[in-house]
């Protein structure tokens, strides 16, 4: 009998296993895909969404808790939590992905510029790029501010100037290995032009590694963009964003923590997933770098 | 145009004959080291390439050997020095007149894995040379022939990645590469020094016929006197950042004048020195630092033959046999039936190879480094 039952459980539990085993690797990889998706997908599309408009004060819903009607409750002036939060997303998702993806193309260009040409050009590019690295970043947004104005744009472009060094400092590493292989020497021995160079041999590699930190960089502007607005800094109030949400909820902490803690928590899992997705993507690239 | 001027005064117009097609004047390749020294990775090196030959390069790692190749492809340009194709000099040229002869000079290099972009697909490896000479409308016809030349199925590799293919593969592809502009000469640094003994003797073959095929002339670069001995017809035996010796292949293995070849040739391992390991003579260990090379003779310090004078004079490169030229002031002419059991009908005494010593030239040609 019992002998019947070893058999018998022998079998399905070896497959067990390994389905455990293979999906545990890719558990979290998924999640966190499936909420950046969502995230992104609600952004793209809120206004097609059936919400309540995020501009419109309802004061019967002024610190209102979660109901069937508002999902995630109401804020100070009574507008609907939720709906705030999704098209929050598309102000934090957009000055992420724009600094980061200015910041990427500029400063990826300079820095293989930089690593192929050496010379003056290098030591004039990473004077620049040490001096904006040392300048304090909150002070330079706060001096874009302060003399343009707090707009979405002068937001991207302080952050995309803010990114540019690193960027340039990723790219020409990243050039300086590149040039050195023998396809490159290969290229300037049949008379391929400098120029080409770059874009046909060298840039193809250096997309890569730039991508992926790319990845994670807009994962930190969107709690930059966070911490701007908590400041003020950031997106001027009528248009919601997360920082703003988060800030906005910040004197009624004690009595109405959800007003907070809600856009918080979903900036949390956002930033989580990224880094997430980021990191693993960045691991699986360098194995694929080390094969070649 | 100052190209031409400076070329014109040069005394070595005269010597230059029609069947040499690359020629080495007093070439010179010096880096700057991190901590501030100099690092002679060439000084000095004389030689001439003639048409439709196979000129073989060796010497130890860290000899110089692939500095000479990369100076001569002028990537990067030489220090001091020039190099003459077809009667032109390349150290002096304007970046864009260089662009232009560049299509005539090819090479393939050492790995053959890194040799290839590994973000793009074998047809526009190949392809690539087309498009920057403005021809890219014939790669449609061009690029599986030469594929097809180098033993590759244009069908099966054309869209594949380099790194879905082995490392004599990969070869082969740098060959097709290197030859889809038509060359005149090809210089080879190490081609098959990254590949298995199997492949290494593929990718000889291979080089042999499209020498054949294609009209190229050989600079052979490698460090393994086998390989060497099978391709070249002439071998420079290099040491240090200079040239020891140069002759006809043959003779330059059975009977070597110098005392650096004679070491070199006496450690290629035979079945009776795996027998006897500990009998091999080292001649003294390893190579001195080219950041401090030796006065006078840069061999000196591990030859058994050297006295005072190889310290206090740099011997020169002189005709010390017919058709042997030798930089060496104790150079083994002597040799004895004994010596190394080579059959005596082998040796190739007064051989004439017609090649002539060339003047060291003492004027400094530095233009532009």
């Amino acid at each position: 009998m019992s002998e019947v039952q070893l058999t018998a459980a022998a079998p399905p539990a070896a497959p067990a296993t390994a389905v455990r085993r293979a999906g545990r690797a890719s558990w979290g990889y998924w999640v966190a895909w499936t909420w950046l998706g969502s995230v992104i997908l609600a952004a793209l599309f809120a206004p097609l969404l059936p919400l309540w408009d995020p501009a419109v004060p309802d004061y019967s819903n002024v610190f209102g808790g979660i109901t069937p009607q508002h999902w995630l409750g109401g804020d100070t002036l009574g507008r609907d939590t939720f709906s705030r939060v999704v098209y929050g997303a598309r102000a934090s998702l957009l000055v992420g992905i724009c600094a980061v993806g200015l910041g990427a193309v500029v400063g990826g260009v300079l820095g293989m510029v930089a690593g192929y040409f050496r010379g003056r050009i290098e030591k004039l590019l990473t004077w620049i790029a040490d001096v904006v690295l040392a300048f304090p970043g909150l002070v330079l947004i706060i001096a874009i501010v302060a003399v343009l104005g707090a707009s979405l744009t002068n937001l991207i472009a302080g952050l995309a100037i803010l990114s540019v060094p690193t960027f340039i400092r990723l790219s020409r590493a990243t050039t300086l290995v590149v040039a050195q292989r023998e396809f490159v020497q290969a290229a300037r021995a049949y008379g391929c032009r400098p120029l080409r160079i770059i874009a046909r041999e060298i840039a193809p590699n250096v997309v890569l590694p730039v991508a992926a930190y790319a990845f994670i960089m807009v994962g930190v502007f969107i709690v930059v963009e966070g911490s701007l607005s908590f400041l003020g800094l950031g997106i001027p109030p009528p248009t919601p964003s997360w920082g703003g949400m988060i800030a906005a909820g910040r004197t009624e902490l004690l009595r109405f923590p959800h007003i907070s803690l809600f856009p918080a928590a979903v900036m949390f899992l956002t930033v989580l997933s990224i880094n997430y997705i980021g990191e693993r993507t960045r691991k699986q690239f360098e194995v694929k770098e080390s094969n070649l | 145009m100052t190209a031409a001027d400076v070329a014109s005064p040069s005394p070595v117009a005269p010597d230059v004959t029609d069947d040499v097609v690359l020629r080495l004047e007093d070439l010179v390749v010096e880096f700057r080291a991190g901590n501030g020294g100099t690092v002679h990775a060439v000084s000095g090196i004389s030689l001439e390439v003639r048409r439709g030959e196979t000129l073989g390069l060796v010497g130890e790692s860290g000899c110089g050997k692939s500095t000479t190749g990369r100076a001569i492809m002028q990537l990067p340009r030489p220090t001091s020095g020039s190099v003459l194709f077809e009667g032109r000099d390349l150290a002096t040229m304007s970046g864009e007149e260089l662009r232009r002869v560049r299509p005539k000079l090819q090479m393939i290099f050492q790995d053959p894995i890194s040799s290839l972009n590994p973000r793009r697909r074998i047809t526009d490896i190949v392809g690539d040379p087309l498009v920057v000479w403005g021809r890219g409308d014939q790669r449609a016809k061009v690029v599986p022939e030469v594929l097809e030349a180098v033993g590759l199925d244009p069908e099966q590799v054309a869209d594949r990645r380099p790194h879905q293919f082995s490392g004599g593969q990969c070869q082969r592809v740098s060959i097709a590469r290197a030859l889809v502009l038509d060359p005149e000469v090809l210089i080879c640094d190490e081609p098959v020094s990254a590949l298995d003994v199997s492949v290494q003797a593929q990718i000889l073959n291979l080089l042999e016929d499209m020498k054949r095929r294609y009209g190229l002339t050989l600079l052979f670069i490698a460090h393994d006197l086998g390989v060497v001995r099978n391709i070249s017809d002439r071998v420079a035996v290099m040491y240090l950042g200079r040239i020891c010796e140069l002759g006809e292949t043959r003779a330059l293995f059975d009977t070597p004048v110098h005392p650096y070849t004679r070491l070199l040739v006496s450690s290629i391992p035979t079945m009776q020195d795996v027998a006897d390991l500990e009998q091999i003579d080292r001649g003294g260990g390893e190579m001195p630092s080219p950041m401090d090379p030796p006065s006078g003779c840069r061999f000196r310090t591990r030859c058994p033959l050297a006295t005072e004078r190889c310290a206090d004079e740099t011997p020169l490169m002189r005709e010390v046999l017919p058709g042997r030229f030798a930089a060496c002031h104790h150079p083994i002419l002597d040799h004895a039936p004994e010596h190394s059991g080579a059959p005596a009908a082998e040796k190739a005494a007064g051989k004439t190879t017609g090649t002539t010593a060339l003047p060291r030239n003492g004027q400094p040609s530095r233009e532009d480094a």
